[in-house]
């Protein structure tokens, strides 16, 4: 390809090009893994039992201070081989345009999460204790300043 | 527990008992959700067609997005100015991280990076047939900005609102960062259009290119498009692939005329009665043609990616095995 010319022009056997073009199979993709896994508990959003590629490449959840001040929130994942890489690639993933000034990266799966399914049970104390919220209390309604 | 327990209570319900019950409270807690438009996330019960069609769904938009860079990066060497160039580079390095934040929601469905990876580089998985197209012209950057983006953008909008939490919050980002990529599309239309008659004519020509390959992206009418009912009914679609394709010619109708240029269709019209913008016959002959691999550029889309892949492997094992030794220094170090 000459320096300057363009790569898109199609080739001048275009016809050739159509023939050797790989078959896209018509059918969904790779039907065969999708079936639903386990669900691991330590890892926040990802559910799959293994989260490190085969280049070793772990999951790290990022999360990023918009600005000072406010707290650091959650802004995705990526995949990197250490701190400092998942920290460059976090800034170029999730920081393009100003969004933070300070990163967090975790290993997703150093995290502890609550069962969604015990969800019921885990977040029952709380139930039924209106008395913990200012709206509770009515009768001081009218009065200024309280 | 011990095998005396069970020969006690010969009534314990058997594993597969246990998960139909587990299934039957789990359909009803999705249903809820679904009732509620509230947001499936990734830890929750879903049904399996439920997984599958996300799965399909959000690793071939991640696809679309790797494939799509490469129409564009072909042209940041020839771009006309310093500032196209920066501009380009800009939006391609976007499209990389629309890519990578869709792997990422899709990872939370139960598929490994790996995976995906594999499949778009075996030519088993599909993305967007507009980009098996190719960008002959400095004017099709105008036209892929402004007709392709704002079609994706069409698409995109509504996906925001999508039942499963983490494709949602993968699009409300996207769609963040694809407006600028719509407008500075516009602005090198206008800016061709608005110079010599031979620019002019490069500007109308990308547009006649892309008109009819653009409308395609929001897929097969309604009436052929069986799985668009099922993608509604789970709160995944809002909207049908020939109302949003309505809106879009719609827009388009109006910012042609600012751009001075024309839509090649002259049956585009407003109907009345349904209250909604009509347009052309599209070849779904094409359509098909290009999706099943026999596009103008599908071999060399995917062999252009093949060859990224390949030429980044010493890349990414050198990254892991500077780790490593990191990692085993720190340890010695540690126990010293």
């Amino acid at each position: 390809m000459s320096p300057h010319g363009n790569p898109e022009e199609p080739a001048s056997s275009a016809a050739e090009i159509k023939r050797e073009a790989p078959k896209v199979s018509t059918g969904s993709t790779n039907d065969s893994v999708i079936e639903p896994v386990e669900i691991k508990s330590s890892t926040t959003e990802v559910s799959t039992s293994s989260t490190t590629g085969r280049s070793g490449w772990g999951l790290w959840e990022v999360f990023v201070r918009s600005s000072r001040g406010l707290s650091h929130v959650h802004a995705g994942s990526l995949h990197a081989p250490d701190a400092a890489m998942a920290l460059r690639n976090a800034r170029d993933l999730y920081t393009r345009r100003n969004e933070g000034v300070s990163i967090w990266v975790v290993p997703a799966e150093a995290i502890a999460a609550s069962d969604p399914d015990a969800k019921g049970s885990f977040f029952e104390s709380p139930q039924g204790k209106d008395y913990r919220h200012a709206t509770y209390y009515t009768k001081s309604e009218g009065v200024k300043h309280l | 527990m011990a095998a005396q327990n069970l020969q006690s209570v010969p009534a314990e319900p058997t594993a597969e008992q246990r998960q139909e019950q587990a299934d039957r409270e789990g359909q009803a807690y999705f249903d809820r959700i679904m009732a509620e438009d509230s947001r499936i996330e990734p830890k929750d019960w879903m049904p399996a067609a439920y997984r599958k069609t996300l799965l399909r769904q959000i690793s071939q938009h991640a696809h679309s997005e790797i494939i799509g860079m490469q129409p564009e990066a072909n042209w940041i060497t020839r771009a006309p100015s310093l500032k196209r160039k920066a501009i380009l580079m800009a939006k391609v390095q976007d499209e990389a991280g629309h890519g990578l934040y869709l792997y990422s929601a899709a990872e939370t469905l139960g598929h490994t990076r790996d995976e995906m990876m594999d499949a778009l580089i075996a030519g088993k998985a599909r993305y967007s047939s507009i980009f098996n197209y190719p960008a002959l012209t400095w004017a099709d950057m105008g036209a892929i900005g402004w007709l392709v983006d704002g079609a994706a953008i069409c698409n995109q909008v509504p996906l925001c609102r999508a039942s499963y939490g983490p494709y949602g919050r993968a699009m409300v980002r996207i769609c963040k960062e694809e407006s600028f990529h719509q407008r500075q599309g516009f602005e090198i239309l206008l800016e061709l259009s608005n110079g010599t008659p031979e620019q002019k004519q490069m500007a109308q020509d990308a547009v006649n290119r892309w008109y009819a390959p653009s409308l395609m992206m929001f897929g097969p009418p309604d009436d052929d498009s069986p799985n668009s009912k099922q993608s509604m009914a789970w709160n995944i679609k809002r909207f049908s692939n020939d109302e949003l394709r309505s809106r879009f010619v719609g827009m388009m109708v109006e910012q042609v005329k600012v751009l001075g240029l024309t839509l090649p269709d002259s049956q585009i019209r407003y109907n009345e009665d349904t209250k909604k913008w009509e347009h052309g016959p599209l070849d779904w002959n094409e359509f098909q043609e290009v999706l099943a691999g026999r596009g103008p550029c599908n071999a060399q889309r995917l062999e252009r990616r093949r060859e990224a892949h390949d030429d980044g492997a010493w890349v990414r094992e050198a990254a892991a095995a500077y780790a490593a030794k990191q990692s085993a220094r720190m340890q010695k170090e540690n126990a010293a």
